[in-house]
């Protein structure tokens, strides 16, 4: 996900002199590290020095730029927060801020390093979009649109490194605010989004394994949520399940049970998330994730798939 | 919206004798009387914190800035930037006078209907950042210098910050980054009036001074001057060499003009009582420097 971005940014910034991109004294990766090459005055490094990042960004934006300020996803949205909050939401300035490593991703730099309370922090905010492509076709898709897009901040949730392409086969094109059927089904509907959605693609296949027609969707955009596309999915499925790397508060899966409420479905909900809990637990992602549950065998236990 | 458009000052033609300083302290006698008018019609107001930097503001606007269209849009020559925006009373009562906001908006100051409250709001005409939390000016000023850079643009970021908020770390963040890139088109005015809200700075924060030798040693150009002549300040900003980005550490009184409000904290945030709004007009017939 980070190279593709990478990629899409500089071939973005070749011909859009407006695009800036100011970072926190993360290793440009990639194509990064060509655009701060070619265009040095368009990279900013504020060095270990979060809040005037995101400050920078919002005057880059005020005089007529358009920044992207890029670092982990911790040190984009926690350590400078009231920054852009007032500084990108309140004044609603179309700013792009990239969290790399949403979730438990640098499962080894320890509790930290982990955003796992970043999309409930970040789709508290007014005006702030939110969004965490599923895979990297998706991130191209969504940098796209974050460099041309005029309705204020965004926060893009990325991952790191080796996500699978999951969206080749998509029926529809990747758009901003809907949800996106990566494969469409009658019996089950799996919502996910960011890098477990390669989880999700396997907890589907598990389903098809036993006779279920499912639907897989990526529910990239989590603010504006698209409440239509959802409670569509609760009308037409008898089962969903909502399987996504942040921690249960403010999580997509209680959103959807709070659709299901308000628009009175009959369908059961099974939701998988982190555990509201720092773990002391060491390992790589994958590992990490279990530890919260999020483990294929696990979550198909539990949802009887045994 | 009202459009206003102010003359076109070429920034650089700044030196000594060019202002018209008694002009300039009319001017600051009749902005502090209108904000006392405010002060008897709502009482959610800084008074004593738009006192100490009346001059200063005045300059930015009368003096300094070139601007259009309010000074907010991208293509307004110059901007300034309120960050200790608990002093924004000063800013409106500029753009009244000058016809970017308008009589009824004062009126409706901090009331339903209104679009003006104790902090400045962007988008409201003539106000180029949402402050109020302190801190934040360095960095979008920061941003906003650069751009001008990036774009081959020979703007100017015209910054007012307090003393109190160079307390804020995120202050210095900005302030190191704005001298590493070297933006001499960021010009800054610290309004010292060595008051926080809560007490005396000088005495509560000891280390926190001296200031300018601060800036001096994160690489910025500085000058110290009396902060209520518009004289000193203006001299200070034509004066400066350029290379670097320039702060003038102006050494004001809170309150500055009322004598039972100069140095007493509770002024911060106080509105005269009828009988203090009186004695003060009576004394807001001259002002020193």
């Amino acid at each position: 996900m980070r190279n593709r971005f990478a990629d899409v940014f500089y071939e973005l910034g070749q011909v859009d002199p407006r695009l800036c991109l100011v970072v926190a004294d993360i290793s440009p990766a990639g194509s990064i590290a060509k655009f701060r090459t070619e265009f040095p005055d368009r990279f900013v490094n504020t060095g270990v020095a979060e809040q005037v990042m995101i400050g920078m960004c919002a005057g880059l934006s005020q005089r007529g730029l358009r920044p992207f300020a890029y670092t982990i996803a911790t040190f984009t949205l926690y350590r400078p927060f009231e920054f852009v909050r007032d500084d990108l939401c309140y004044q609603n300035l179309p700013v792009t801020i990239v969290g790399i490593g949403g979730g438990v991703t640098y499962s080894t730099l320890g509790g930290t390093h982990h955003a796992q309370e970043d999309i409930a922090i970040a789709t508290a905010v007014p005006n702030l979009s939110v969004i965490a492509p599923c895979d990297p076709s998706e991130v191209e898709a969504a940098t796209r649109w974050c460099a041309e897009q005029t309705r204020g901040p965004v926060y893009l949730r990325l991952g790191k490194a080796g996500e699978p392409e999951l969206t080749a086969d998509a029926p529809e094109p990747w758009q901003f605010g809907k949800l996106r059927p990566i494969t469409r089904g009658t019996d089950v509907c799996i919502l996910t989004y960011g890098p477990i959605a390669k989880l999700a693609a396997d907890i589907a296949e598990r389903f098809r394994e036993l006779g279920q027609s499912v639907s897989l969707i990526s529910a990239h955009t989590l603010k504006p949520l698209d409440e239509d596309g959802i409670v569509a999915a609760l009308k037409s499925h008898q089962r969903v399940v909502v399987i996504e790397e942040t921690a249960p508060t403010g999580s997509l899966g209680h959103r959807v049970k709070q659709l299901a409420w308000d628009s009175q479905a009959t369908c059961s909900i099974d939701t998988f998330c982190l555990e509201d809990e720092f773990i002391h637990h060491y390992g790589n992602h994958q590992q990490l994730l279990a530890a919260h549950g999020l483990e294929q065998g696990l979550i198909a236990d539990r949802l009887g798939l045994g | 919206m009202n459009q206003a458009t102010a003359p076109a000052l070429d920034a650089d033609r700044v030196r000594r004798n060019d202002l018209d300083a008694a002009a300039a302290r009319q001017r600051c006698l009749r902005y502090r009387r209108r904000i006392l008018d405010i002060s008897q019609q709502v009482g959610a107001l800084h008074v004593a914190p738009a006192f100490s930097c009346t001059e200063i503001v005045d300059l930015i606007y009368h003096d300094l800035m070139r601007w259009q269209d309010a000074g907010q849009s991208p293509e307004s020559p110059d901007v300034f930037l309120m960050s200790k925006g608990h002093g924004c009373m000063v800013q409106y009562v500029i753009l009244e006078e000058m016809g970017v906001l308008s009589r009824e908006d004062i009126d409706l100051y901090c009331k339903p209907g209104g679009r003006l409250g104790a902090h400045p709001d962007f988008g409201v005409p003539g106000i180029a950042a949402s402050t109020g939390s302190l801190g934040h000016g360095m960095g979008i000023a920061t941003g906003m210098a650069l751009a001008e850079r990036l774009q081959k643009r020979d703007g100017k970021v015209y910054l007012v910050l307090s003393d109190g908020e160079c307390q804020e770390g995120s202050t210095w963040e900005a302030a190191m980054m704005a001298a590493n890139l070297k933006l001499d088109n960021l010009i800054a005015f610290v309004d010292m009036n060595d008051f926080s809200g809560l007490e005396r700075m000088s005495e509560a924060h000891p280390s926190f001074h001296p200031l300018a030798e601060k800036f001096a040693a994160f690489g910025w150009e500085t000058a110290q001057v009396p902060g209520h002549s518009a004289d000193a300040i203006f001299a200070a900003v034509g004066d400066r060499k350029g290379g670097a980005p320039f702060v003038a550490v102006c050494e004001t009184v809170k309150g500055k003009g009322v004598s039972y409000m100069e140095h007493v904290p509770i002024w911060h945030y106080r509105a005269p009582s009828p009988e203090e709004y009186r004695q003060a007009l009576d004394e807001l017939v001259e002002i020193s420097e």
